[in-house]
């Protein structure tokens, strides 16, 4: 889960991300947002980042061997392509070409075909959630079995659930009820569900519930601009979007809590296009003075003897 | 024919232990305890201690579990780790595992039923402890534990009456059946003045508090948080005794210490 900004979107750069790998991983996603018209968030879902110049240099590279194992496995897909599962749902037999990828282009949207798939529906003045409670076990209940049995992966986002967009103002318990819903049903599916949440719309203490509810639990906040104090804290904070927090990681199976050794990153757009997370560097602190200075500039050498320049 | 191997000596007790009065096996020299977490301190692990306890060979306990936080496999990958096969216990009628992690009070019709919804669940733990105590346990002590009270608060739509209604239907049994109870509870979700009403109630009713919660420096690789045992003289009644140690919980247990002794 996700605990919003108020003062920024950045919660939609991680959705949108989320949203995107699912695509191109060929797992079936179901998108719900207060939008009155929630396709049109997805006409800004990136695409996944082209293969640069220098990659395909090093894969012409490649051995013999290497290349035609490659070659068999395009066959077999071939094979796999036609001849399949004939239950598979259209995500698996639409003739897109498959890619892995986690790095997206955030200029460059994803295309049009891939994207129809993706099932949406507005939660915007809905009634009851028993709605939204119906599409999500509908949802999984579709989801295509492998030939082993077992369900495919699926994913669930959630924009900004409790949004006075939603109309939820008097059910609080309805939404914490909706959200152990949901935890229960992926418990024994294969489905990760990621909610983005704005946490000023919530009691303390339905906050705290819905805190614990959740697996693993982020936060995203906005940094202010052309802040001097933080220019000087942080080594490239002018590139910084915002920061993101994590709370509490998941340890299902587990009791041992997971130790990071950093909790909060940076949200940085890498070459303007892809969205990364980079760990906070302070600045180094000038030790005479006490200040600190953003940018690494070159170490001076010891006073005596000959100077060092790096 | 080779003579069987003795049996592995009992191990000491360990400072949660020690401070909860618990030798070497035996039953719990109180009746209610709740464990309380918070958001960045989950409280689980004791839970997987106490039960781990009940069940094992020094020990002559069942348990009836109440899960409603995570399924049975989850706890049952937990406990093998520390060396308990839930599996087999339940195959042996040590343990009674009740999933409740789809719990909803639903009459026919599908609208919110708590009254029958409650004491249907009430039944349901009277018939474990029935069924336990019909085998071979005659001699044993059943602990009952609720994997956690905030998921019943949900259940029962936010009904505080019904929730201690519950509560106080559980405690008669650990005179009546000669049980005890252990409850996870979340105390930051209680802490709020909307909330006073619980957290004052389960004051009330408990023997002892367990209480884990972060270090004031935040959570270390060594250090994951510190625990607080809180005896009271009766069930809310004036503090006893205070017991405060640290914790570091690990795959196959948990260590406690004292702040320093460490290194």
């Amino acid at each position: 889960m996700v605990m919003e900004d108020a003062d920024a979107p950045h919660h939609l750069l991680l959705l949108r991300n989320f949203m995107s790998q699912g695509v191109v991983h060929r797992q079936p996603v179901l998108f719900a947002s207060p939008l009155k018209d929630p396709r049109a968030f997805l006409g800004t879902l990136p695409s996944p980042v082209s293969l640069s110049k220098e990659h395909r240099q090093r894969d012409t590279l490649v051995d013999h061997n290497q290349q035609d194992q490659e070659k068999g496995l395009r066959i077999a897909w071939q094979y796999k392509k036609y001849f399949g599962d004939q239950q598979s749902s259209q995500i698996h037999n639409r003739d897109v070409k498959q890619e892995f990828s986690n790095d997206f282009d955030l200029r460059k949207a994803l295309e049009r075909q891939h994207v129809q798939y993706i099932e949406s529906m507005s939660i915007q003045d809905i009634p009851r959630l028993t709605i939204l409670r119906d599409r999500c076990s509908n949802f999984l209940s579709g989801l295509p079995r492998s030939d082993g049995g077992n369900l495919s992966a699926g994913r669930i986002a959630i924009q900004s659930l409790c949004a006075p967009q939603c109309g939820y103002a008097e059910m609080d318990w309805d939404l914490v009820a909706f959200i152990r819903f949901l935890r229960s049903i992926i418990r024994s599916s294969n489905v990760v569900a990621v909610v983005t949440f704005p946490t000023s719309f919530l009691s303390p203490a339905f906050l705290k519930r819905w805190q614990h509810l959740a697996d693993t639990l982020l936060s995203v906040r906005a940094i202010p601009d052309e802040d001097k104090d933080m220019a000087k804290l942080l080594t490239g904070y002018q590139d910084m979007l915002g920061l993101l927090h994590v709370h509490k990681v998941a340890h299902n199976n587990s009791q041992v809590p997971t130790v990071l050794e950093a909790s909060t990153f940076s949200l940085k757009l890498q070459k303007r296009r892809s969205l990364v997370l980079e760990r906070l560097n302070q600045a180094p602190v000038e030790a005479s003075s006490g200040t600190s200075y953003s940018t690494s500039g070159t170490c001076s050498g010891p006073s005596k003897g000959s100077s060092l320049d790096f | 024919m080779n003579p069987s191997p003795p049996p592995p000596p009992p191990r000491d007790p360990d400072l949660l232990e020690e401070a909860l009065g618990l030798g070497r096996g035996g039953s719990p020299p109180w009746r209610l305890a709740f464990v309380e977490d918070c958001v960045e301190t989950s409280g689980a692990f004791v839970l997987h201690h106490f039960l781990k306890r009940a069940l094992s060979t020094e020990g002559d306990g069942t348990v009836v579990f109440l899960g409603l936080a995570q399924p049975f496999s989850h706890y049952d990958r937990v406990l093998r780790k520390m060396g308990c096969n839930l599996s087999v216990q339940r195959n042996k009628n040590k343990l009674h595992f009740i999933d409740l992690l789809n719990l909803e009070f639903l009459d026919e019709k599908g609208e919110n039923d708590r009254e029958i919804g409650f004491m249907d669940l009430y039944n349901r733990i009277l018939r474990s402890i029935e069924a336990i105590r019909s085998k071979d346990n005659n001699g044993g002590w059943t602990t009952i534990i609720i994997d956690d009270l905030s998921h019943l608060e949900i259940a029962a739509h936010g009904s505080v009456k019904h929730v201690l209604d519950f509560l106080q239907y559980c405690r008669s049994l650990t005179s009546e059946m000669d049980c005890f109870l252990v409850i996870l509870n979340h105390e930051d979700i209680h802490s709020s003045d909307e909330a006073l009403q619980m957290l004052s109630h389960l004051d009330y009713i408990s023997d002892i508090l367990i209480k884990a919660e972060t270090l004031s420096t935040g959570i270390a690789a060594d250090v994951h948080g510190q625990m607080t045992v809180v005896i009271k003289d009766a069930p809310g009644g004036l503090i006893k005794k205070l017991h405060s140690f640290q914790f570091k919980v690990k795959e196959n247990g948990v260590e406690f210490f004292y702040p320093g002794s460490r290194f």
